[in-house]
């Protein structure tokens, strides 16, 4: 006779010893340690900071090692452990002005003061496995040059010097908080600028892409896009006065993009803008393209249809954590609602095979 | 860090504060979704993270708690939950109803009549009824507010047209109290009519962000027609392991012959039936 399966405990543990065991793998395999990912695995380090919402490399390199790898899986890891962090305050705004620079460039301009920096990029590398890495090899030190001594000024600054871009109105409101507050519509850009920065890296980048391709297209020119460190300066009440409490890596892109002027504007060029933690450009450039996107109605054009427009299509779906927990629970039990389904089929199907016969009888 | 580093039932006072008034909001407008900033939980969102963040918010030292899913304490999720209160609140658990004070939830109500001393708390999926006519938000919000409930008399009247019968077999929606649609979750519609109850029901949506509530006695319809009248279906069988024919059922596959047997979902309604005839 059929008893109902007790041990659902026991079966959850022991799955989870599985997991332990299969995520340390071969144990004659040196095990990794969190310096290992954090500096020989940086930009997935980067992506779990920026969608976890968490600035900190070496629990992003826990979570990493602890999710083996699936970097939805860190993040989650790294979200729910922040949630519970007690908040002491916010920063001032930082200064991406003031950017210690590794990589800046811009393809608006050939040349700009501060220079075209490459910095560390993937660009014009040939994508060629390197089957010398699968050896372990030392790498020669980078040459080095000078570090510049000056700031290095915003592209768009100089747009803005002859009044060609939209300047951005400047507020020193505290914005809403994506993570305090449940998310309403319409929400304001700087709603959507965190919405977006948390974004999942592969949705945000799609919905970029779609409008390179025609829907809701809005031809974008990187102005700038630079990585780099800024100090994050917070002031101390007891003080009355900031101080710098760390430093953070941050990538910032603007994007310069026509505009031939609407009802309310005059023909100027306009911004989009992203900014994500770490070395995360393909991030940035994707953001600055979908806020752009998003922007229509505040600059006055059309509402095409398209997705990338759509504010509560966009900011409803591009979390991860929220997508990956909602497709995943599909997984669970769902014997009760199936049965009545199971009941009602059975039934239409009854009824329906009833009136047939009954037709085919008055034939 | 350890469990004993995190606060009673995990979530921090200002959180469980915030969503205390979220609550008495849902009470006082019966049916009504109150938005709430529902926090990231240990857990993944689609499992029951509404109902866990409601369920810790409620929870005082001196409770009893029992967890279901499938009306089952033994199914995984609710081993799960079950486990994390115990972890995190150091609550006392049962698998007996009428035992509980706070029972939550997935996809079912009890058969046990429940008392005014109780509390149901309801994981929710999708908290909007309209949504999979109008998936908007900012409509749907709308249509709730001038109670243009048209849509979901049309979708049923379809329903009646194409199919001969109302083709919603679960998350069946009610109109409470004579103002808002709900939605009740995906408990099947053989459950609906106990919802008029005692307990107090308490219902969260932590992806979606949304609290709703019905107060204990409150009027709560299943929308029909008068020459459709709702009706509370089960499987047209008893439970093979206690005999009732009261409850709702589960349907087993036995072999490969396509053997079947049925029994109550809910496992300690069946439990306490088989332990009365020992």
């Amino acid at each position: 006779m059929y008893v109902a399966v007790k041990g659902g405990e026991r079966a959850i543990e022991n799955a989870h010893a599985w997991l332990a065991e299969e995520r340390r793998g071969d144990t004659s395999v040196a095990e990794l340690s969190l310096a290992q990912i954090r500096e020989q695995l940086s930009l997935a380090v980067n992506r779990v900071m920026a969608e976890g919402s968490l600035y900190d490399p070496d629990l992003a390199a826990l979570a990493i090692k602890q999710a083996r790898g699936d970097l939805i899986e860190a993040i989650f890891l790294i979200r729910a452990y922040r949630t519970t962090l007690p908040r002491f305050g916010a920063s001032r705004a930082v200064d991406t002005g003031a950017m210690a620079c590794d990589r800046r460039i811009s393809a608006t301009f050939k040349d700009a003061p501060g220079g075209q920096v490459l910095g560390p990029t993937f660009d014009y590398t040939h994508r060629l496995l390197d089957f010398k890495l699968a050896a372990e090899g030392e790498v020669p030190p980078a040459p080095q040059a000078a570090p510049r001594g000056e700031p290095t000024p915003h592209i768009t600054e100089f747009l803005g010097q002859e009044g060609l871009i939209q300047p951005e109105p400047e507020s020193e409101a505290a914005p809403r908080d994506l993570t305090r507050e449940p998310l309403e519509f319409p929400a304001d850009r700087a709603l959507r600028l965190q919405s977006l920065a948390r974004g999942d890296e592969g949705f945000v980048l799609g919905m970029a892409y779609s409008t390179q391709r025609g829907y809701a297209r809005n031809h974008a020119f990187v102005g700038e896009l630079r990585i780099g460190r800024v100090a994050v300066e917070m002031d101390i009440p007891e003080l009355g006065f900031a101080i710098e409490i760390g430093e953070v890596e941050l990538t910032e892109c603007e994007t310069v993009n026509q505009f031939k002027g609407s009802k309310t504007e005059p023909p100027q060029f306009t911004r989009g803008y992203g900014l994500v933690f770490g070395q995360s450009e393909r991030k940035a450039i994707s953001m600055a393209l979908v806020d752009r996107a998003l922007r229509w109605q505040e600059l006055g054009e059309d509402f095409l249809g398209a997705a990338a427009q759509d504010e509560e299509f966009v900011l409803s779906h591009c979390d991860n954590i929220q997508a990956t927990g909602f497709l995943e629970h599909i997984k669970l039990p769902h014997y009760v609602d199936f049965q009545s389904e199971l009941e009602l089929v059975r039934k239409l199907r009854r009824e329906a095979e009833e009136r047939i016969a009954h037709r085919e009888a008055a034939e | 860090m350890t469990e004993q580093a995190y606060n009673f039932a995990y979530l921090d006072e200002q959180t469980k504060r915030m969503i205390r008034r979220a609550i008495l909001k849902a009470l006082a407008v019966p049916g009504y979704q109150v938005p709430f900033a529902s926090r990231e939980m240990p857990m993944p969102y689609g499992w029951g993270t509404g109902g866990v963040q409601v369920s810790a918010a409620t929870l005082t030292p001196e409770d009893r708690l029992k967890v279901i899913d499938q009306g089952a304490d033994d199914t995984t999720n609710a081993v799960s939950i079950r486990k994390f209160f115990e972890r995190t609140a150091g609550v006392a658990t049962t698998e007996a109803t009428q035992e509980a004070t706070v029972i939550q939830t997935r996809h079912r109500i009890p058969e046990a009549e429940l008392t005014e001393d109780q509390i149901l708390v309801y994981q929710v999926p999708i908290p909007e009824p309209l949504r999979f006519l109008e998936p908007r938000e900012t409509e749907t919000r709308k249509m709730h507010s001038l109670q243009e409930y048209g849509l979901m008399h049309v979708k049923l009247y379809e329903d009646i047209s194409q199919h001969g019968a109302i083709s919603t077999a679960y998350a069946y929606p009610v109109r409470v109290a004579g103002r808002y649609v709900m939605d009740p979750s995906p408990i099947p519609k053989f459950d609906n009519p106990k919802m008029e109850m005692a307990a107090i029901q308490l219902f969260g949506a932590g992806r979606e962000q949304r609290i709703y509530a019905v107060p204990p006695h409150t009027r709560v319809v299943s929308l029909d027609f008068e020459d459709y009248p709702f009706e509370a279906t089960r499987a047209d069988h008893v439970c093979d392991l206690c005999g009732a024919a009261d409850s709702y059922l589960d349907e087993v596959i036995m072999d490969d012959a396509g053997g079947r047997m049925f029994v109550c979902s809910d496992t300690d309604y069946c439990h306490t039936r088989r332990e009365a005839v020992a």
